[in-house]
């Protein structure tokens, strides 16, 4: 132990402001990188997991139209539903 | 192969067509070289700084601009800094430097920018000639636009900064030397930025940390000069730099060309 | 020779495998950060001659050397993208460049704390803090090309071929900055180098320099999860795993608020 007292610890030789300067800057910006990538991989997961929910409502939309044009069961396959979601989500693109 | 439907016409051929109708004709090249299937690699680097070069003379903005943002740049520095001829000689050399590093930065976006709106940069991709020689072709013609007029310009510029008379030689050796790798390394910034809409301001920021190491021998072999020492040896750097980057840059730029016209 | 490298060409084997490491990975970089740093900061002894302040050194150099390194290990990635076609190798380049930038600024900004009580200025053109600072500007040029492209396939062959541009010049940049530093400033200015460091200083150094170095892999194994979701998003297997974090982190919003009205998004199921 170089130090025999906390004051001392924290006083750093007169060297005080430097040396807690250095130490926090680094601390401050390594916990800020930390946070935006945990952040970032949370937010990527959850834009990816909205897209299929619109894509799913979307789908349901399409098919509840397909039938109310009058198209029966056997016609409106899974084909048909992805060509029509595709469609829209070009428009709204 | 004349008369063909469209189908059956491969790839090539459509390359060779379009080629030479979009590169060749419209820009009022000799029609001797048309009939010429087979081009050589000389003579398709000669085709490409001919083309440029016409290019350029129609559009003198080209040409003139970066020149007179040059003057303009190395103007202002005695103006902000004050008329002391002691203090603008000891200067010289880095404010020349500095100001010839943006002027060819300013100029570079328009080595790829016209030609990839028009879709013929894709084309010269495309065709059956190495992209390395098409590039260097591209990357001469821009030097001899704009790096040669800043090496007329220069020692006026010199005479304005009272640069010491010992190293005019110096100053003009570097600005020979030093030239041609801002065009070979600023191609291949321009090349990466060709494809995006915003890319003067990115250009920049990629391309000057590059120029460091040509700014320093630069301006050193020229304070060098002005002591009356030899400065054989920074000479000596910046033409292996320039070597160098004559070797390595085009390849780089083919590269990136091809990530940026997809 | 390299067989046993060849399923983690798939996303989402090199996925799992990320997952699996890190939190190792974070575990063993804190035992030997707290280890390293406490030894830094409390017991070992402070120079004869710069005294406490000696204690920046601790986490400026592992610093300085790591932010070089990342440098490298970003321009290798790169040119395994560019050479084998190895997409992967784009996704971890791309994780790797902020780090890479963080770490240089810590470099930047510690040494430059360390420079106001030693050389009595915040900065000084010394040779290895200007090719730090030039260092810096090749990240920020590689982020802001990356951020430029929408494409981030594009962006990663875009970036990496800059970082090799950037890794062929680093070497020439430092080596002039050194010389003009040598020419310009003459000897007013004397190195901080420690070339004999004694075994006390240089065990807690050497731990600080293992525990960021084992820090740096672990973000990067976070920050390439995050990369490889993204570029695969349409693959059936990250759209599992995005609906069941999504699902699980509700789970969580439920138990702790006791939610009493049912999700809407459950009745469309």
């Amino acid at each position: 132990m170089q130090f025999h007292s906390f004051a001392e610890f924290i006083n750093m030789g007169g060297y005080a402001f430097y040396v807690w300067l250095s130490y926090g800057v680094s601390a401050a910006l390594i916990v800020y990188l930390l946070l935006s990538s945990i952040s970032h991989n949370k937010t990527v997961l959850q834009q990816i997991a909205m897209r299929q929910k619109r894509e799913q409502k979307l789908r349901q939309a399409a098919e509840i139209n397909m039938k109310k044009q009058g198209l029966t069961e056997p016609e409106i396959n899974d084909e048909i539903i992805t060509a029509a979601v595709q469609q829209s989500t070009k428009d709204n693109t | 192969m004349t008369q063909a439907s469209p189908r059956s016409i491969d790839k090539k051929t459509i390359d060779k067509k379009t080629i030479e109708k979009s590169t060749l004709k419209q820009n009022a090249l000799p029609p001797s070289i048309n009939h010429n299937n087979k081009l050589s690699y000389r003579g398709a680097f000669n085709l490409v700084v001919k083309r440029d070069l016409t290019i350029a003379l129609r559009h003198k903005d080209d040409i003139l601009n970066p020149l007179l943002f040059f003057i303009i740049v190395v103007t202002l520095f005695p103006l902000g800094i004050g008329p002391e001829a002691s203090t603008l000689s000891r200067i010289a050399p880095g404010i020349i430097w500095v100001a010839a590093l943006l002027a060819t930065l300013l100029s570079l976006d328009r080595l790829f920018k016209a030609d990839h709106g028009d879709g013929s940069l894709e084309q010269m991709l495309l065709s059956p000639h190495p992209v390395f020689v098409l590039v260097l072709a591209k990357i001469v013609a821009h030097w001899l636009i704009t790096g040669l007029p800043l090496l007329i310009v220069a020692p006026l510029l010199a005479v304005l900064l009272h640069l010491n008379e010992q190293s005019y030689g110096a100053l003009m050796l570097t600005l020979l030397l030093g030239t041609p790798v801002l065009s070979l390394l600023g191609a291949i910034g321009v090349a990466l930025t060709v494809g995006i809409k915003k890319g003067g301001v990115l250009l920049s920021l990629l391309v000057l940390p590059l120029y460091i190491p040509v700014l320093i021998f630069a301006t050193s072999a020229i304070d060098t000069a002005a002591l009356g020492l030899p400065y054989g040896g920074q000479l000596a750097i910046i033409a292996a730099l320039f070597f160098g980057s004559l070797t390595l840059a085009p390849f780089a730029v083919g590269a990136a060309l091809k990530v940026s016209t997809n | 020779m390299f067989k046993w490298l060849h399923p983690y060409a798939n996303p989402e084997v090199s996925y799992n495998f990320c997952g699996k490491l890190q939190p190792w990975l974070f575990r063993i970089s804190t035992i030997f950060l707290v280890i390293g740093l406490v030894w830094a900061l409390l017991f070992a002894p402070a120079d004869y001659q710069q005294g406490d302040s000696f204690r920046i050194f601790y986490i400026h150099v592992p610093a300085a050397i790591l932010a070089m390194g990342i440098y490298f290990a970003m321009a290798s990635a790169a040119l395994a993208s560019l050479v084998w076609q190895f997409k992967l190798a784009d996704a971890s380049a791309a994780a790797m460049a902020p780090i890479g930038a963080v770490f240089t600024a810590i470099a930047l900004i510690t040494g430059a704390a360390w420079g106001k009580p030693m050389w009595g200025t915040w900065w000084i053109w010394d040779a290895r803090l200007t090719s730090e600072l030039i260092l810096l500007f090749l990240y920020l040029g590689v982020i802001a090309l990356h951020n430029a492209f929408e494409d981030k396939n594009l962006a990663g062959k875009a970036a990496g071929i800059l970082s090799l541009v950037g890794v062929i010049n680093l070497p020439i940049i430092h080596y002039s900055v050194e010389w003009w530093n040598t020419l310009h400033q003459g000897a007013t200015v004397s190195k901080l180098g420690a070339p004999s460091m004694s075994a006390v200083m240089y065990w807690p150094f050497l731990i600080c320099l293992l525990g960021f170095s084992f820090l740096i892999a672990a973000l990067v194994c976070l920050r390439f999860r995050t990369e490889v979701l993204a570029r695969n998003s349409m693959r059936p297997w990250v759209r599992e795993l995005a609906i069941n974090s999504l699902r699980s982190e509700q789970q969580i919003s439920c138990n702790s608020q006791q939610c009493h009205s049912n999700n809407p998004n459950q009745g469309t199921k």
